[in-house]
């Protein structure tokens, strides 16, 4: 059998906004995914390190201080530079739809806005991760 | 309140009507099985006053008076208004210095500070952390020049402030110090609010920077330093508003805010100090959410418990120590990224309940704010919500409209009690900084919001615009945006302060700081020294990181 799919739900930057992280990460764990968070204030180096130690298929990244332009760009460029592009990365938090299409670019998979229900992230996940 | 007769009566007259009523709802069934409050407390189809057998009316006394569930004045807000605190800030300090001034021009009568996340953990703009950071959710003020922009041609001693500031609390509040005394205003005339509260960061907020123990103590240097020195200033604001929206409910809100208060007031006086010289300067801070008559029996219960437990647990005297102040803000968390527009109303009645509880001050929150930093427009909006409450609405004419009501005396004590369960509970832990190291009461929220979310998407709990009466729509404009450039602006500005103050003075006061922060005298004259020779914000907290080290979180899910 499959071993289940590996989550990092992660907390980059200062921002000690983590109710949304935690009820994402309660979320998938209760959709059968084993989750490690990370806690707060972390850096794109330590996300990306944590990823790469508990081998995970994803990182999930919880952001609402508006520093998402400068904080999710470097943790896919930092897994790039890990041999590590296979690990999908995904964000939600309040990020203005304006910027979505940067992000993107920049190999953020998925963005997930407020409102935005924890069934629509699960479904993303298991859809999207290399494996 | 009522005689034995008349309550037999009442019970009678209820037992026909539960049986007249049955036969009808047998054939038209009601819509929902259950009714719930946004906290998720089930609510009767009808309250008597056989809800209210062991009421007296002395329970909940007059306005003004103890136990204050009435109100902290006796006549409210036909004396006064509450202050109409915007809170505002962003970017730099010239940007923020400019709304400051519209906000009073529009009416505002208080200003409130919000302050950019690395200015609240200690760090400069050019800390590496700080990357991308740097004026996005608040001004940055890295040292007492950015404090003299941000409250330039605003008089200290005409205005009330109010900053959101915790750990580096005591550095902020020197600084404001250090500005009004080059204005000419001497500190003990001026007035205002320090959040100042760290145990909420850990379990809420997230912006800690030292470990509780030396926390607390810095806490109670600000309390004691301010009982002499800055007299009408509030020392702390002991804030439930970010327990609820971690998603409490209504009563661990209350609970867990008045848990924390006596931790307070437990460490100020194992510190030495007289319980009656530092507790009227405490305030406190409650979220206002949508269901309107749950929240204004939440701010009575909290106003009753809190006098009940300064008179009879810490045996204050003062009237003062035993009644709860507070600021009020609207829930955040309750706004929608859909639809906006809607957030007027959400907020409208937020307010109404906030003035309805008997708040001393609020803050409304902006129609944009699930997807940005309010723009000046929506703020006026926001303003104006809270000024046709004032003068249109007529809540304000008369003190606590709402007691007497079967309904909200029932579901205060309701509250009351819950919020004596965590409060117990908590107690039982060995107080708030144990329960929190503990993990308990972040748990006890998690396990709330989780429940909450899960109703949201079961569409058991309707939020409009959102999981229900939905519309396609397109992406919103006119988002206010912080421009990547300040935070390199920033950077410049340090490194010129840095090249042309007196280097030396800032050496000397720092080592001062040092050896204050070992030993056990009051940490405030140090700084307030350190930050008038422009010692910068995070060369303070820097010097406090190494001789007090640094919080770890507990982290579980």
């Amino acid at each position: 059998m499959d071993r289940p799919i590996r989550v990092l739900v992660a907390k980059p930057g200062l921002d000690g906004h983590d109710r949304g992280a935690k009820v994402v990460a309660r979320a998938l764990r209760d959709a059968g995914m084993e989750v490690i968070y990370t806690g707060l204030r972390q850096t794109p180096d330590q996300i990306v390190n944590a990823a790469i130690q508990e081998d995970v298929d994803c990182v999930a990244i919880s952001i609402l201080s508006g520093a998402h332009n400068t904080l999710l760009p470097k943790v896919v460029k930092l897994l790039a530079e890990q041999d590590a592009s296979d690990i999908l990365v995904v964000g939600g938090g309040v990020i203005p739809d304006e910027d979505i299409p940067f992000l993107k670019e920049n190999g953020i998979a998925e963005i997930f806005t407020p409102g935005t229900p924890t069934s629509v992230t699960i479904e993303f996940i298991k859809a999207n991760v290399n494996r | 309140m009522f005689d034995k007769g008349k309550m037999a009566q009442v019970s009678e007259g209820l037992e026909k009507f539960n049986e007249k009523t049955k036969s009808m709802l047998a054939k038209n069934p009601e819509r929902l099985e259950k009714f719930v409050s946004g906290s998720g407390d089930e609510v009767k189809g009808l309250y008597t006053p056989a809800d209210l057998e062991e009421f007296d009316y002395s329970d909940i006394g007059f306005p003004g008076e103890y136990p204050y569930t009435r109100g902290v004045q006796p006549n409210m807000y036909r004396g006064r208004l509450w202050t109409m605190r915007m809170y505002a800030g962003f970017a730099t300090a010239e940007e923020s210095n400019k709304r400051y001034k519209y906000l009073v021009e529009q009416g505002s009568s208080g200003l409130s500070v919000a302050f950019d996340l690395p200015t609240q953990i200690g760090y400069d703009s050019d800390h590496e952390l700080s990357e991308g950071e740097v004026g996005k959710v608040g001004v940055a003020i890295d040292s007492l020049a950015d404090m003299e922009i941000l409250f330039d041609g605003i008089p200290l001693d005409k205005v009330s402030t109010s900053m959101t500031i915790n750990a580096p609390a005591s550095v902020l509040l020197a600084m404001y110090i250090a500005v009004a005394e080059k204005q000419g205003v001497s500190s003990d005339k001026l007035r205002g609010t320090i959040q100042n509260d760290i145990l909420k960061e850990y379990i809420a907020r997230g912006t800690y920077i030292f470990p509780t123990e030396p926390s607390m103590r810095l806490i109670t240097d600000i309390f004691e330093y301010c009982s002499k020195d800055v007299p009408l200033w509030n020392t702390i604001s002991i804030s439930g508003y970010h327990i609820r929206e971690a998603g409490s409910t209504a009563a661990q809100e209350v609970g867990f805010t008045i848990a924390d208060g006596i931790a307070y007031v437990e460490a100020a006086i194992k510190a030495g100090l007289d319980v009656d010289t530092f507790a009227p300067r405490l305030s406190f801070f409650f979220n206002a959410h949508n269901d309107l008559l749950e929240e204004v029996a939440k701010y009575r219960a909290a106003r009753t418990l809190w006098a009940k437990i300064m008179k009879e647990r810490f045996g204050a005297k003062n009237p003062k120590s035993m009644a709860l102040k507070f600021h009020t803000q609207t829930g955040g968390s309750t706004l929608t990224a859909q639809q906006p527009e809607n957030n007027i109303v959400r907020v409208a009645i937020q307010t109404l309940a906030a003035v309805l509880g008997g708040t001393q001050s609020l803050h409304t929150n902006s129609k944009d704010e699930a997807l940005a930093l309010p723009t000046e427009d929506s703020v006026r909006v926001a303003l104006r919500t809270q000024q046709i409450v004032a003068h249109e609405s007529g809540v304000t004419n008369t003190v606590d409209p709402l007691a007497g009501s079967y309904f909200i005396e029932a579901k205060t004590k309701e509250i009351m009690d819950k919020a004596m369960e965590y409060i117990t509970k908590v107690d039982d832990l060995g107080g708030a900084p144990k329960a929190i190291d503990q993990g308990y009461i972040q748990q006890e929220i998690m396990d709330a919001a989780y429940y909450y979310q899960k109703e949201v998407e079961t569409g058991e709990r309707i939020v409009v615009g959102m999981n229900k009466y939905q519309i396609e729509e397109s992406a919103p404009k006119d988002l206010l945006r912080v421009d990547p450039i300040v935070g390199e602006n920033a950077k410049k500005k340090l490194a010129d302060l840095r090249a042309n103050r007196d280097n030396a003075a800032v050496e000397e006061k720092l080592a001062a700081l040092r050896t204050a922060c070992e030993g056990s005298q009051n940490v405030m004259p140090v700084i307030i020294e350190a930050v008038k020779v422009y010692a910068t914000l995070g060369e303070i907290c820097g010097v406090m990181r190494d001789v007090f080290g640094e919080y770890q979180q507990s982290v579980n899910l």
